[in-house]
């Protein structure tokens, strides 16, 4: 076993570990982190592909920023998963049904009998001063400027229109105005009144 | 390694600048209070004369595909951009006075309709499949924002869900039949796909399955019967100014891509998607036309007049000659500027609080302002085809270019709905000039907007006295 499969089968099976977990986990907490794992040991199969520009942006997209978020929102919102799992024995027949239907289909379609290493060429090997990043880059900066940069600009729409509909202005939210602070004086925070002496009630 | 000429940059002048600027627009906005929104309005209207100059300085004499087949530099894709300038022009116009009564006058409205108009632009020369789906997705995504732009109504909010929802299906039918399309022929450029189906003997099922696909996903998007549905709720629905950018730009970008899709990528399969263009053209004139007569709502009236209009743009298209495109071409650039027309009118009449939507709010409109009377009458004249108004000669060079195919029936069907939908646009003026006015309000808009709509009305009506130039201008870009 050369060391590339070795560092194959280390990482297949701690992805598959972090995946089962997720499912398994009774804390979403943990069940994120575990996701989170999962992530990080994908980006590293992907890595042994030479697709180093997919495994770049996983990490960075998805461990990065994706599942940051996802976990601000876990932990924010109080999530309680026991009514979750109620009627998991009687939906299991059918689940089972549906899963193994699914699989049978997904084998029909990319078998082995179809995309084996009999019908599918194996891809050639590139040296060491091969980059995927800059293979990609040559391609999406010419051949692919064009529809590039609109789907750019049709980002840029999504976060205009997003924007637009949602956001409103609050007269009950409170902003900190510096400079109002700064030029604060005494007398618009205490108020001195003056009473006239009571005399002690007897 | 691959390279890429900065000359073809060159070409694409136009939609650079119009990012551009929408950017600076968007941000300049950030900075102005209310009270300075003109300023937005003054920029918008500048950007859109800016690339009105910059394509009018490298306007296209020929064929030029640049950007690795993605975009093509062509007569047609130049006339048309200059007409969504002047369209998209009107509707800014048109609309600011409307949106500052409804407090609705922000910055994300120019904002908006200027990356709508880059999605027009992108579709109008795109040539390649991925193009035309890209700007048609950023053409959409920004009218649906536009459609909801009023958050607190629940009408507009409701037309915006179900223009969203309808739209995205539109565009996977469109996707699907693309990705067969692909499937069949191996290519996303136009050019190559246009050969590769020219030259194939048989036409092989897959290569039908994708026509009926790319066929039903272009008549959701024009509005054609019987995948009309979304038509009226979304144009009733919407703010006035939002419909009438729905109702009249994106139907020339429409027309753009209905070409690129079937004349220029399947035209070897003319003799099928002429059948299914011939079915949805005498729908839509049946229908728009024949329901149209119920409405008492302007604007579901407009809306139900721009079902029968594609019906009319779709039999130009499906003769299949030069003649039948440039002829279509002329329906689709002179439709929206009656579109515009008609729409503004609504927002004349409209003040804060209270929309002039209804037939009856035009009674009598002759006593309160002859003059625009008047040019109501030649938007609903044009619309109806009467001459010398411009939508007779659109009407008559329609029914030319079928006739010259010997489909003579459908032209008949389609004189025949016509005269039906005469009934409903003569009505209009009816109520204008021989009813008694049910108010008495004083007709109070801007100086520019007045200035605005009687140049509408008379362009509608100097193109139909002169149309010989327009006419020729469409014919030079179908060689």
């Amino acid at each position: 076993m050369d060391f590339e499969r070795f560092v194959f089968y280390v990482f297949a099976i701690i992805l598959i570990y972090a995946a089962g977990r997720v499912i398994t986990v009774r804390n979403p907490v943990h069940a994120a982190l575990h996701l989170v794992l999962a992530f990080f040991t994908c980006a590293g199969l992907w890595l042994l592909l030479e697709a180093e520009f997919l495994a770049i942006t996983l990490v960075l997209v998805y461990v990065g920023a994706v599942m940051v978020l996802f976990l601000f929102v876990v932990m924010m919102l109080d999530i309680n998963t026991s009514p979750l799992r109620e009627g998991f024995i009687r939906y299991l027949p059918v689940g089972l049904v549906v899963a193994s239907l699914m699989l049978l289909e997904m084998f029909l379609v990319v078998g082995a009998r179809n995309f084996g290493a009999q019908s599918v060429a194996i891809p050639e090997r590139h040296g060491a001063d091969y980059s995927n990043t800059r293979e990609l880059g040559n391609v999406l900066y010419t051949d692919y400027v064009y529809p590039f940069e609109i789907a750019a600009v049709i980002l840029l729409v999504a976060i205009v229109a997003a924007i637009a509909l949602t956001m409103r202005k609050r007269p009950e939210t409170r902003y900190q105005d510096p400079s109002r602070q700064v030029s604060v004086q005494p007398e618009d925070r205490i108020r001195i009144v003056k009473m006239p002496a009571e005399r002690e009630q007897s | 390694m691959n390279t890429i000429q900065v000359a073809e940059f060159g070409l694409l002048l136009p939609e650079i600048f119009v990012l551009v600027m929408t950017c600076v627009v968007l941000v300049v906005d950030l900075y102005l209070t209310e009270r300075n929104r003109d300023v937005t309005y003054v920029l918008s209207l500048l950007t859109l004369a800016g690339a009105a100059l910059l394509t009018l300085g490298n306007y296209p004499s020929g064929t030029t595909v640049a950007m690795y087949g993605t975009f093509v530099h062509d007569p047609m894709g130049g006339l048309l951009k200059l007409f969504i300038y002047v369209v998209t022009a009107g509707v800014f116009i048109y609309s600011r006075s409307y949106l500052r009564d409804r407090g609705l006058y922000k910055g994300e409205y120019y904002v908006l309709g200027l990356f709508a108009m880059l999605g027009m632009m992108v579709l109008v020369s795109a040539h390649s499949f991925l193009t035309i789906y890209l700007g048609l997705e950023l053409l959409s995504l920004s009218l649906y924002a536009m459609v909801a732009f009023d958050r607190d109504s629940p009408t507009a909010s409701e037309a915006a869900m179900k223009y969203f929802v309808l739209g995205a299906l539109a565009s996977g039918m469109l996707l699907y039949g693309i990705s067969m399309l692909y499937g069949a022929t191996g290519s996303l450029d136009i050019g190559e796909v246009g050969a590769a189906v020219a030259g194939s003997e048989d036409r092989s099922i897959i290569l039908i399955f994708a026509l009926c696909f790319v066929v039903a996903g272009l008549a959701f998007k024009l509005g054609a019967v019987p995948f009309h549905m979304w038509i009226p709720d979304v144009y009733h629905g919407a703010p006035t100014s939002v419909t009438l950018f729905i109702g009249s730009a994106p139907k020339i970008a429409a027309f753009a891509m209905l070409m690129r899709l079937l004349a220029e990528s399947m035209g070897g399969l003319q003799p099928d998607w002429q059948g299914m263009l011939a079915i949805l053209a005498v729908l839509s004139l049946a229908v728009g036309n024949i329901i149209a007569i119920a409405q008492t709502n302007l604007k579901r009236m407009l809306a139900y007049s721009t079902i029968s209009h594609m019906g009319f743009l779709l039999l130009g298209v499906l003769a299949g000659t030069p003649e039948g495109y440039s002829a279509a071409m002329f329906y689709a650039v002179t439709y929206a500027l009656m579109a515009i027309g008609a729409f503004g009118m609504i927002i004349l009449l409209s003040r804060s609080g209270f929309e002039a939507e209804r037939l009856d709010d035009f009674r009598g409109l002759n006593n309160r302002s002859p003059w625009f009377a008047f040019i109501m009458l030649i938007l609903m004249f044009s619309m109806a085809g009467v001459p010398p108004t411009v939508g007779f000669y659109a009407k008559l060079s329609v029914l030319e270019a079928v006739v010259a195919i010997d489909m003579v029936w459908i032209a008949l069907v389609a004189v025949f709905f016509s005269i039906i939908g005469a009934f409903y646009y003569i009505r209009v003026v009816k109520l204008m000039y021989f009813d008694e006015s049910e108010s008495d309000e004083p007709i109070n808009v801007g100086m520019d907007m007045r200035l605005a709509i009687s140049a509408n009305g008379v362009v509608v009506l100097a193109l139909g006295l002169f149309p010989g130039a327009l006419l020729s201008l469409c014919a030079a870009a179908f060689p």
